[in-house]
């Protein structure tokens, strides 16, 4: 008898408790002693992992009022099993610019969540929002009015301006070109109501990164990429240099001979960069942060179309304008984006990204559509076949027209 | 005493100012950090232009925590780090601190906890996933349970940073993507193998024109049943990606006989040397088998091993195996090459060798 009561109900998931790395079966487990939620939901995940399928239902139409995105409505196959979860929305709340936090804000948000969920979160997930997992329809008022109370928002879902985020940028990053923070706060609040009410054919993701090394992975996972970088010359410090030609770092083959551009040379005491060649990939700056740093005439290339394989296949992201100053009030940017949000309106199809669009009706067309110029920075090389949509032509004098 | 009058209902307020949660000495130096360096596994040190620092001590997460957790993560920020603290986009707690010698306290008080410190450099850091059978209604897997088995095994590649180049792995379980791990240097993610069954309540809960219009390939037309309005599936057009069931409940994939993962590699998003590049397929199939998925672990493990071994300083997998070329990739991981492996989407062709440039 005392065997029988001690036996596990989940034996399978008690297996993901032990190993080194922490486990988020521990996690659920912590919260099941006290929450029934997070009880059921453990319940109901050994199911899963017993069937080896989810149980989890096609979501439905749920939310806070006024808005339709940033609850995604989740039900239960087994609500009979699983009372608690027979409802088990989650919530996204809108990060802050770079995950940045006060030990009393997230308290605070723990407050909330242990009186009207599961208790479990996720931090974060992939968008960047603040996820709270798990709650049923008749808390989602309360939540939220607790939550904007406290100075917080809901993130975006569906076909709407999904969260906007950024890596660390100037806060913590010697490398960024422009202030990434700064911009996503700013777009996130200039465009709060595309944000929150569904306007568009499909989502739209803005990510910004600081730096070539793309450190939140715009270039494949943003609609628009905004990636900072530098004009003038990657400044040096010589004597840096040699300091970690001393310290082991082997500048010829580690630095010079990486470049992939070939545009530096070290003579053993001094090293030559040739900067007008010089692509900014970042491979030289990080390998030696002390000794080199970008330049100082700073901006970002803006780009576009990236996407995950659903529909017509994963893109990412391909140069729009190739240098962009990238300062308040970002006057130049809003509207080149809302040139591009009128385009995709009139012409994209129902759940049709951005990048989709373009594929469909040609870079050309598109670059024409919201007045950009075409230039090489646009194009790995220029096509290769001869199948040109020729819109000039002669006609004889006198007939008429002439050239168009 | 929850109701809420409308007048006081407040919308559209957006995420908090960023600036409200940056640690003094970071809004003091805001964009004049000059350089940073990594003082061992897990610690970073920033240098500002005035000579000021700020450390930070990074700490891996299972990204699906508690708010027990999050309270315990706070109170180790209140000691250590006056109270501010970041997470990074792979799911890890960066604690920031002026005070150097408060570092290895705080990192053994972190591990005493069964938190692992580490993900700077040369590492295996935090694998991005989804949400699985945790909470999704479209997963081919389970993101949590195969992340935790994978960083179990790979737990010692989090802590030290003694591989080649960085190795960031990435975890989607299917097509959808919401983790977007297409450009990862190792990605795993779910895959349907069986087309959609077609519910019989098909006309009450779908729109058929949009059902049909949501097929890439075509393979949905619309038809009619004893009567009813519904859709058929030409199964030989089918390519399981499952865009039908985002549109039409009555449409579900999932099949647990076949259901399973694949896995890819050689992708990146930074522009460090190589251009952004997409994971390529490696394995297609692997049976889900829970709760540990052993042989996806040993999978990820191989060519983890087997790229640490190999490749030269700085080069990330996918720039590795550019430079052997995919016959020696394939010969020295033993992995077996199938047609699956050969495109047969759009643009397929643009894959194909053209050259003569191969090992035998």
């Amino acid at each position: 008898m005392a065997n029988e009561a001690k036996k596990s109900t989940t034996p399978l998931l008690d297996d993901l408790e032990k190993g080194k790395w922490p486990s988020f079966v521990r996690e659920i487990k912590k919260m099941a002693d006290k929450n029934p939620r997070a009880k059921d939901l453990l319940g109901q995940l050994e199911m899963s992992y017993r069937d080896k399928v989810t149980h989890w239902k096609h979501g439905g139409l749920v939310g806070v009022r006024g808005y339709g995105g940033g609850v995604i409505g989740r039900y239960s196959d087994s609500p009979d099993k699983f009372p608690n979860v027979a409802h088990f929305h989650t919530i996204r709340v809108n990060q802050p610019s770079g995950w940045f936090y006060t030990s009393k804000a997230l308290r605070e948000i723990c407050d909330i969540w242990e009186q009207h969920g599961s208790g479990l979160t996720n931090m974060h997930g992939s968008t960047g929002d603040m996820v709270l997992l798990g709650t049923s329809t008749d808390n989602l008022e309360p939540i939220f009015s607790k939550l904007t109370s406290k100075g917080w928002d809901l993130g975006g879902s569906g076909s709407v301006l999904r969260t906007p985020s950024c890596c660390l940028g100037k806060a913590r990053c010697e490398f960024a070109c422009y202030d990434t923070l700064a911009l996503t706060n700013d777009l996130t609040h200039e465009f709060q109501d595309v944000l929150h009410r569904p306007q568009f054919p499909y989502k739209w993701k803005f990510k910004m990164a600081g730096c070539p090394n793309d450190c939140v992975a715009s270039v494949a996972r943003a609609d628009m990429s905004i990636i900072g970088r530098w004009k003038d010359d990657v400044r040096v410090d010589q004597d840096a240099v040699r300091e970690y030609a001393k310290s082991g770092v082997n500048v010829q083959t580690e630095i010079c001979d990486l470049c992939p551009t070939q545009c530096m040379s070290w003579d053993g005491r001094e090293l030559k960069i040739e900067n007008t060649w010089c692509n900014k990939c970042m491979h030289c700056i990080n390998a030696m942060p002390k000794a080199l740093r970008p330049g100082k005439d700073t901006g970002a290339t803006i780009l576009i179309g990236a996407k995950a394989p659903i529909l017509q296949g994963a893109e990412l992201s391909s140069v729009l304008v190739p240098f962009m100053k990238i300062e308040p009030p970002y006057k130049e940017l809003k509207d080149l984006v809302e040139k591009i949000w009128d385009f995709w309106g009139e012409y994209g199809k129902n759940r049709e990204r951005i990048g989709e669009l373009i594929q469909r009706v040609g870079m050309g067309q598109f670059l024409e559509a919201i007045e950009l110029p075409p230039s090489p920075q646009m194009i790995k090389n220029p096509r290769e076949n001869p199948f040109i949509f020729y819109e000039e032509y002669f006609e004889e004098e006198g007939s008429g027209e002439g050239s168009k | 005493m929850e109701s809420v009058q409308a007048e006081q209902r407040r919308t559209d307020i957006g995420p908090p100012n960023y600036e409200n949660f940056l640690h003094p000495v970071i809004k003091k130096n805001y964009g004049t950090w000059k350089y940073h360096e990594i003082l061992k596994p897990g610690v970073l040190v920033h240098v500002s232009e005035t000579g000021e620092k700020i450390y930070t001590v990074r700490m891996g997460s299972p990204r699906l925590i508690n708010i027990e957790t999050i309270r315990m993560i706070c109170d180790l920020a209140d000691k250590y780090s006056d109270g501010y603290l970041r997470f990074t986009s792979r799911h890890n707690v960066e604690f920031l601190m002026t005070d150097q010698s408060k570092i290895d306290p705080l990192i053994s008080e972190i591990e005493s906890k069964g938190y692992p410190v580490g993900g700077t450099g040369k590492s295996i850091t935090n694998i991005v996933h989804t949400q699985g059978w945790v909470h999704c209604h479209t997963p081919a897997t389970d993101a949590s349970g195969i992340v935790k088995s994978v960083m179990d095994e790979l737990y010692d590649y989090f802590r030290t940073m003694k591989l080649p180049a960085k190795l960031r792995i990435a975890l989607a379980c299917c097509l959808n993507m919401c983790g977007a791990v297409h450009c990862s240097d190792i990605a795993i993610l779910g895959v349907h193998r069986r087309p959609p069954k077609i519910l019989s309540n098909l006309n009450k809960l779908c729109e058929v024109p949009t059902t049909v219009a949501s097929c890439p390939t075509g393979a949905i037309a619309p038809a009619v049943v004893d009567g009813v309005q519904t859709v058929e599936v030409n199964e030989e057009k089918c390519m399981f990606c499952g865009n039908c069931y985002t549109m039409c409940p009555a449409m579900p994939l999932a099949n647990s006989l076949n259901d399973g993962v694949s896995i890819w590699v050689g992708g990146k998003v930074s522009n460090a040397r190589h251009a952004p590049m997409f994971s390529k397929l490696a394995i297609p199939y692997i049976p889900n088998n829970p709760p540990r998925w052993p042989e996806v672990v040993d999978a990820v493990k191989n060519i983890v091993e087997i790229y640490a071994k190999n490749a030269k300083k700085y080069e990330r997998l996918g720039e590795w195996i550019e430079r052997i070329g995919w016959s020696r990739f394939f010969d020295m991981t033993g992995i077996e090459f199938t047609k699956y492996h050969i495109d047969d989407y759009r643009f397929a062709a643009t894959t194909y060798n053209t050259s003569t440039h191969f090992t035998l």
